[in-house]
């Protein structure tokens, strides 16, 4: 029988690690370009293309020509055979004179696959909006969680573990795409927040699963201690929670490798929300709960127990 | 409780069989003109994101007035241009999404809708001498305020598109293209009135306040004449002019926030790339829960199957409401994952309660009742996160939104009916026919 539990803060401490990680490549992301993530063209306004050229050309060569057509801002990145870039706003007339430019000097024929340009002044209000949507999201599972847990001792303290597991889902993904975005220059877009709070309902959802049976083996009182009575649920729950990931991650994964480009990273954040939000189901927010309900304020801090 | 299996059995294997009918033949129908309506990720296309100038409005009409009849006017040249299955709609108060599928040349769409497309007329300006005034290159100069004369009604007005009955392309051999107009009978009397006042020189024709050209005024065009505008058109540029005309000029200036355009090319790359992975995907499913879960686990292959039926079944009903996209089809193949979770809860649920001792029928019973309250707690979750996705992509015309969260929700609705109703339906038949009594074929071992 594996102690969930007791093993408790590793997961804290990998988890910890995890977050770092993600914090520092916001910070350093933040220093390098002053913004903690790479934003698309949904949020801060701009023009979005993916090019299609037969025959292919090289990237660096490409990035030369924006420059020198006055476009050295271009952030190009190569998405399969085409190629995705983003420039500042431009109009319809812009747009034809850089595609004729781009073809002449290039040589080769150029398909737009995909163009998206969007003024910068709706593309606040798309922030503003996408903030507004994470929380509200956030707020309304708190409540969902703690109306859920109504009947329990302190439903507030499950309520806050669960949402603290949320926000530790949404830091460790957002971190992995600040980082993609420094390394690969990946960009965050209204997909990006879709995926994410698609994410944070699914998190809930194992959440709830566990903390449901947590709530009716307390009821049941088989077992005098607190700790115990979790290990068990957590065990219990263990099967389905992971065959529910597994298969969900199945078709995620068929649909990352085979999907195409156009919702890869969308998909992304899905795969990495199933696998992160599985872990910290299983592995945080029951173990928050213990620490909690009894008081182990001392012992969150792995090497402080052992000075101790 | 035989009967009443009986009863949902035939239930479900009806409703099956209408969906099976609505959705055949798959091939030549679902993806073709008059199957799903497929989103602009999809099958290629141009939208365009308008936002009207509210300031500029008339002050006699509400704002909601005034946006009316914009829509209309750009319904009305949409229609004339011959878009398939556009959509106009209004997004907020001051908003006006304009999707066309099938559209690839945006420019020709930007230059046809968005133009105000305000026409009128402008007198040459003269000096006190009566000189004719040019400007630093000796072009003639003309008044900066529409010619008027005075109405039928004794009032002075102004000669605008308002007064055209009807515009139309004529092809001259000299001038080239021209467009062709004629006006209603306050627009001929003004229309007379001003050319008597400028025979012999010349009168400019305004567009949007752009002077397209300025010809010599030869003779008075009286009643019943048609009036000509030229200004070295190719035919498309007469063409667009003509509807513009005639759909007349919008009541508020639109400025584009937001275009976006998709090459066909990719929207069919798409298609293909997730049909290939819906389908290494569902394969891959179905073999862990038939292996892991064995009869249950067939049992709820069928239910799978069943909800995959049903789920195209009300995306080609409500064909008309529903847009498929690409994110739309993430979130069919996601919710077909969390369809298999309800499921799932269920089947451990029965094992657990099999290992527990309870008889086969028990262990069913008591499985499903205790796992109800975890799949429908677990699903409002995804509920909610829907709804305000559903409003956050309403808000600047991002149909991927939208379409993921519609799909999500209708997928894990519909989910969670497979795993109460259908599963739940099948294992009860099963159990009480007594095919099956060993509980081995649950996966468990005793």
């Amino acid at each position: 029988m594996i102690d969930f539990v007791g093993k408790k803060h590793w997961f804290f401490l990998i988890s910890g690690i995890l977050i770092v990680i993600g914090i520092v490549s916001l910070v350093i992301s933040q220093i390098q370009f002053g913004t903690p993530l790479q934003l698309g063209t949904d949020f801060i306004g701009g023009t979005s293309m993916t090019l299609h050229f037969s025959p292919q050309v090289d990237q660096e060569q490409l990035r030369q020509e924006f420059t020198n057509l006055g476009y050295p801002e271009a952030m190009i990145q190569g998405s399969g055979d085409d190629f995705l870039i983003r420039i500042r706003e431009i109009s319809f007339q812009e747009r034809q004179d850089l595609i004729e430019g781009v073809e002449t000097s290039l040589g080769s024929e150029v398909i737009v696959r995909d163009y998206d340009t969007v003024s910068p002044h709706i593309a606040t209000e798309t922030a503003r909006n996408a903030l507004i949507a994470v929380i509200v999201a956030a707020v309304a599972m708190m409540l969902y969680i703690v109306w859920a847990f109504r009947r329990m001792p302190s439903p507030f303290h499950w309520g806050t573990c669960a949402v603290i597991a949320l926000i530790h889902d949404v830091l460790i993904i957002v971190g992995i795409f600040s980082l993609l975005g420094l390394l690969a220059g990946v960009a965050v877009d209204a997909m990006f927040i879709t995926g994410l709070l698609a994410v944070v309902g699914y998190s809930i959802n194992n959440t709830v699963v566990i903390f449901d049976r947590i709530r009716e083996n307390v009821s049941r009182q088989i077992k005098p201690d607190f700790a115990a009575t979790i290990n068990d649920s957590l065990i219990e729950t263990l099967g389905r929670c992971l065959n529910t990931a597994m298969t969900t991650l199945f078709v995620l994964l068929a649909l990352f490798l085979f999907g195409g480009a156009t919702i890869q990273y969308f998909v992304l954040v899905l795969l990495l929300g199933v696998i992160i939000g599985t872990y910290s189901s299983v592995c945080i927010s029951s173990q928050l709960l213990v620490v909690w309900e009894k008081r182990e304020w001392r012992a969150l801090l792995p090497f402080a127990k052992k000075s101790a | 409780m035989r009967r009443r299996s009986i009863y949902l059995l035939i239930f479900v294997l009806v409703l099956f069989g209408l969906a099976l009918w609505s959705i055949v033949p798959i091939n030549t129908k679902l993806l073709g003109p008059d199957g799903l309506r497929l989103g602009l990720d999809l099958k290629g296309g141009s939208q365009l994101l308008y936002e009207a100038n509210l300031s500029m409005k008339d002050p006699d009409v509400t704002a909601d007035e005034a946006m009316a009849s914009v829509i209309a006017k750009i319904q009305r040249r949409v229609d004339q241009y011959g878009a398939a299955e556009p959509v106009i709609q209004k997004l907020g108060t001051e908003r006006i999404l304009v999707q066309l599928p099938g559209v690839e040349d945006i420019g020709e769409a930007i230059n046809l809708i968005g133009k105000t497309a305000l026409l009128d007329f402008r007198e040459q300006k003269f000096d006190a001498l009566g000189n004719p005034v040019l400007d630093d290159e000796g072009n003639w100069v003309f008044e900066d305020e529409p010619a008027t004369a005075e109405g039928r009604d004794g009032q002075e007005r102004a000669l605008t598109g308002m007064y055209l009955k009807r515009a139309s392309i004529d092809f001259d051999t000299i001038k080239g293209a021209v467009v062709v107009i004629e006006w209603d009978s306050e627009g001929e009397h003004l229309f007379e009135k001003i050319t008597e006042r400028n025979l012999n020189k010349p009168l400019a024709i305004f567009l949007d306040d752009e002077m397209i050209s300025a010809p010599i005024v030869h003779n008075i065009i009286t009643a019943g004449t048609r009036g000509i505008i030229e200004g070295q058109f190719t035919m498309s540029d007469a063409e667009r002019l003509a509807i513009q005309l005639n759909s007349g000029a919008l009541d508020l200036p639109l400025t584009i926030i937001d275009q976006r355009d998709v090459d066909a090319s990719l929207g069919a790359d798409s298609i293909r790339q997730s049909m290939i992975a819906a389908v290494i995907g569902i394969i891959l499913l179905f073999l862990f829960v038939l292996l892991y879960y064995r009869l249950p686990g067939l049992m709820a292959c069928f239910a799978l199957g069943i909800y995959g039926v049903l789920l195209l079944a009300i995306f080609n009903l409500f064909s008309s409401h529903i847009t498929l996209t690409l994110p739309g089809i993430a979130a069919a193949i996601l919710s077909l994952g969390m369809a298999v979770d309800a499921n799932i809860l269920i089947f451990e649920r029965i094992k657990e309660e099999l290992r527990r001792g309870r008889s086969l029928g028990a262990a069913i019973e008591t499985g499903f009742s205790r796992a109800w309250t975890a799949i429908r707690d677990s699903n409002i979750t995804t509920f909610i996160v829907c709804f305000i996705l559903f409003w956050l992509g309403g808000t600047f015309g991002a149909f991927m939104v939208r379409g993921f969260a519609l799909t999500l929700f209708i997928g894990v609705a519909l989910s969670m009916f497979t795993a109460i109703i259908i599963t739940r339906t099948f294992l009860r038949l099963i159990v009480n026919s007594r095919l099956v009594t060993n509980p081995a074929a649950f996966g468990v071992k005793i």
